[in-house]
């Protein structure tokens, strides 16, 4: 059968070559073995763009809006916080962005920022009341740390306490935290000065290592 | 939703609204619709960022939410978000239509999504008094009275309003948009506390008394306004200036009458149209008539004869000219892309519909070689497309017909979705290239600063001088080039943005029709 077998001959093809317009003999085009070039050579140039006073106002418009947006409360950039050294044109060269709150009505609840941060603007006003306090409550806490027992215990319910009166505040809850770790680092033998001038305290033992450790 | 539009959507949310608005518009178009915690997840941004930038994109109404399933569901609209690359171009209609103000009434809403009537007038009004002269105010009246015939022509929309009644625990449901007949209300004398449909908010205590609801920028009404330009300009290019009048008026007649999306107008006698003629032209009626006669035996049939009454009855076909529109658009690209001679062919398979290689090669009149190999040329590139007809049940290659053939929708959705990857290849390529000047910009901006502060404080001009000198000639060379480059970028982003109006409005039109 003509055309049938694999190895006879040339490659020879199911259908009539002659449809596609290829006559008896001639040369095919080449396979095609790899991706076309991403930037290929055009011969035919694109046509000038369309100049005009419209265009050229539209121009300036998509500029100017390019522009104004940047400024807009709704661009949020990402601030870069790594500054490694703080330069003194910063100070300057802040401006201050127009603060935007969309209209809560019109948008889910829980777009909403949590009552949370709200009550942070009421925290300056309530640090001077509650300095005295935190101060009291560390004197307190001094007193509750001696005896060594009850310590971790009294200082949760005093955090939970103050949860309770204030329902939130967690800056109070981190003060006394705070000094509780101060209170309880202390309290360890291992105090972090002991090694503090110049004692190296690793290094001459690295050598002999015939000798055993104590 | 293709990779080349999402690719272009992330381009502009990064251009115009920042990176983590970007990511987040990115997030919600790739997965869909999506509660705020799979936002979150998927983003790996913070919690609060992504409910700021949730706000600002419902703010410019590229998201929307609804309530779903015990939560709250957002997704993104990809179209509205490629609208923002033809914000310049509905600026620059509302300027040439309605002045000055209007064309501020418009840039501060696209600028801000949504904003109250009030707010409007106020800011369009200050920015206007800055540009005046000493001791002149713009009224607050003036500036109104524009934004209510911007309302009226629908070129600015009233937003969803909230249903004052209790509220459902999570959300409160947006109704359907508001129809025609409260805009109206809503230009009551504002003095009076406006009474509405029980859904009304209520008028705030400002002094002027303006109603509170929220206005945004309606789309569709512009993209009918240019749909009606291309089609003007289209037959002042075919034929003169007289008959691309006489179909302007006739679209300008019919503005109200026609459904977005009808495929022709509501028809027009011919005493109608020449009674509506603006005044500057005085041709006879007879001429009309003989005008509209050769409008519609014209081939490509803008203009159809659909009765004789009233002097006979005209409609301009909407659907057929967006159709001759597209295609002369994809023959244009066509021929600069290939050449002439392929044009031809292509041209041919449109008239023709379907032909065979033999034909194609006689008709077109070109030798054999050159014809197969334009022919493969624009098939690789879908342009043109072959049709299968068997002879015999088995479908055997060698006794099947090919045909080919141009399938003018399909050709204009390939189109569609190489100039969107061309826009965003020319956002990356502007970027890039301000990205590598950055240092001298920024220099040159430095020293324009300086320069200001000096003059402002009084200087001499020698010392001006040697502040220009700052930036040398060649740095000087190298802002020009960058100029003209970022320029050229721009307007050309522009202008694939008016063919990726002319296809979308053709696909948009083939795709309602029943």
């Amino acid at each position: 059968m003509a055309g049938s077998g694999r190895g006879r001959g040339r490659a020879a093809f199911t259908f009539d070559i002659g449809a596609i317009g290829f006559s008896k003999g001639a040369a095919l085009p080449d396979v095609v073995c790899q991706p076309p070039p991403p930037f290929p050579s055009t011969d035919n140039k694109p046509v000038p763009l369309k100049t005009g006073e419209d265009e050229d106002y539209m121009l300036a418009l998509k500029q100017d809006l390019r522009g104004t947006m940047k400024r807009m409360p709704y661009f949020l950039a990402v601030e870069e916080d790594c500054e490694a050294i703080e330069r003194y044109s910063k100070k300057y060269s802040e401006k201050k962005h127009a603060v935007w709150t969309p209209d809560w009505r019109r948008l889910p609840r829980e777009m909403k920022p949590r009552k949370k941060t709200k009550k942070a603007g009421a925290k300056p006003k309530k640090a001077k009341s509650s300095e005295p306090k935190s101060n009291l409550d560390v004197l307190k806490k001094i007193e509750e740390l001696e005896k060594k027992d009850d310590e971790e215990e009294k200082s949760e319910d005093e955090k939970d306490k103050t949860k309770d009166k204030e329902g939130e505040d967690d800056d109070e809850a981190e003060e006394p935290e705070e000094y509780d770790e101060e209170e309880h680092e202390e309290e360890n033998d291992y105090i972090s000065s002991y090694f503090e001038d110049g004692d190296d305290f690793g290094a001459g033992s690295d050598d002999n290592m015939d000798e055993a450790t104590y | 939703m293709t990779q080349a539009e999402i690719k272009l959507c992330s381009l502009l949310l990064h251009e115009h609204f920042g990176e983590i608005v970007e990511k987040i518009g990115t997030q919600l178009l790739r997965a869909g619709g999506q509660a705020l915690r799979g936002i979150a997840g998927g983003t790996g941004l913070l919690l609060d960022q992504v409910k700021k930038a949730l706000c600002v994109l419902i703010q410019h109404n590229l998201a929307t939410f609804r309530p779903r399933r015990g939560g709250v569901e957002y997704e993104a609209q990809c179209g509205r978000i490629l609208r923002i690359l033809r914000y310049p171009r509905y600026i620059y209609t509302a300027k040439t239509l309605y002045g000055d103000t209007g064309e501020l009434i418009v840039e501060e809403l696209l600028l801000n999504g949504q904003l109250t009537m009030s707010a409007v007038v106020r800011k369009v009004a200050d920015r206007l008094t800055e540009t005046m002269e000493d001791g002149k105010t713009m009224d607050y009246a003036d500036v109104s009275s524009t934004f209510v015939r911007l309302v009226d022509t629908h070129f600015v929309q009233r937003c969803p309003l909230v249903p004052e009644g209790p509220q459902s625990p999570e959300v409160p449901p947006p109704p359907a948009p508001t129809l025609l007949s409260s805009d109206k209300d809503m230009y009551t004398v504002p003095r009076l506390s406006l009474v509405g449909k029980g859904k009304r908010r209520r008028s705030c205590e400002e002094e002027d008394g303006e109603p509170r609801a929220k206005k945004q920028k309606q789309e569709g009404e512009s993209s009918e306004h240019f749909r009606d330009q291309a089609i003007v300009s289209a037959v002042a290019n075919r034929m003169d200036q007289t008959s691309s009048e006489i179909v302007r008026t006739m679209l300008r007649m019919s503005e109200v009458t026609t459904s977005s999306g009808a495929p022709y107008t509501q028809p027009l006698s011919s005493n109608e149209i020449f009674r509506s003629l603006p005044a500057g032209y005085n041709i006879v009626k007879q001429v009309l008539d003989q005008y509209l006669a050769l409008l519609a035996d014209d081939p490509l049939e803008f203009v159809g004869k659909s009765g004789d009454s009233g002097g006979g009855m005209y409609t301009v076909n909407l659907h057929k000219a967006l159709v001759s529109l597209a295609t002369a658009t994809l023959e244009s690209v066509v021929e600069e892309r290939f050449g002439s001679r392929c044009a031809r062919i292509f041209r041919l398979l449109l008239r023709k519909k379907h032909l065979e290689q033999k034909q194609v090669e006689d008709f077109a009149m070109i030798p054999a070689k050159e014809a197969k190999e334009m022919l493969y040329k624009m098939l690789s590139e879908s342009f043109v497309s072959l049709q299968e007809i068997p002879k015999t049940p088995d479908h055997a290659p060698s006794r099947t017909f090919y045909l080919y053939t141009v399938n003018v929708p399909a050709a204009a959705r390939m189109l569609l979705h190489r100039c969107y990857k061309s826009v965003a290849n020319l956002m990356e390529r502007r970027q890039f290239e301000t990205k590598e000047n950055k240092r001298l910009l920024e220099k040159s901006q430095r020293v324009e600063a300086i320069l200001a502060s000096m003059q402002a404080t009084g200087a001499e001009p020698a010392q001006l001088q040697e502040i220009e000198e700052m930036i040398t000639a060649p740095e000087r060379q190298q802002l020009e080039t960058l100029k003209r480059n970022v320029n050229k970028i721009d307007a050309s982003e522009n202008q694939v943005d008016e063919t990726i109006f002319v296809l979308e409005s053709f696909i948009e039109s083939t795709v309602k029709r029943p």
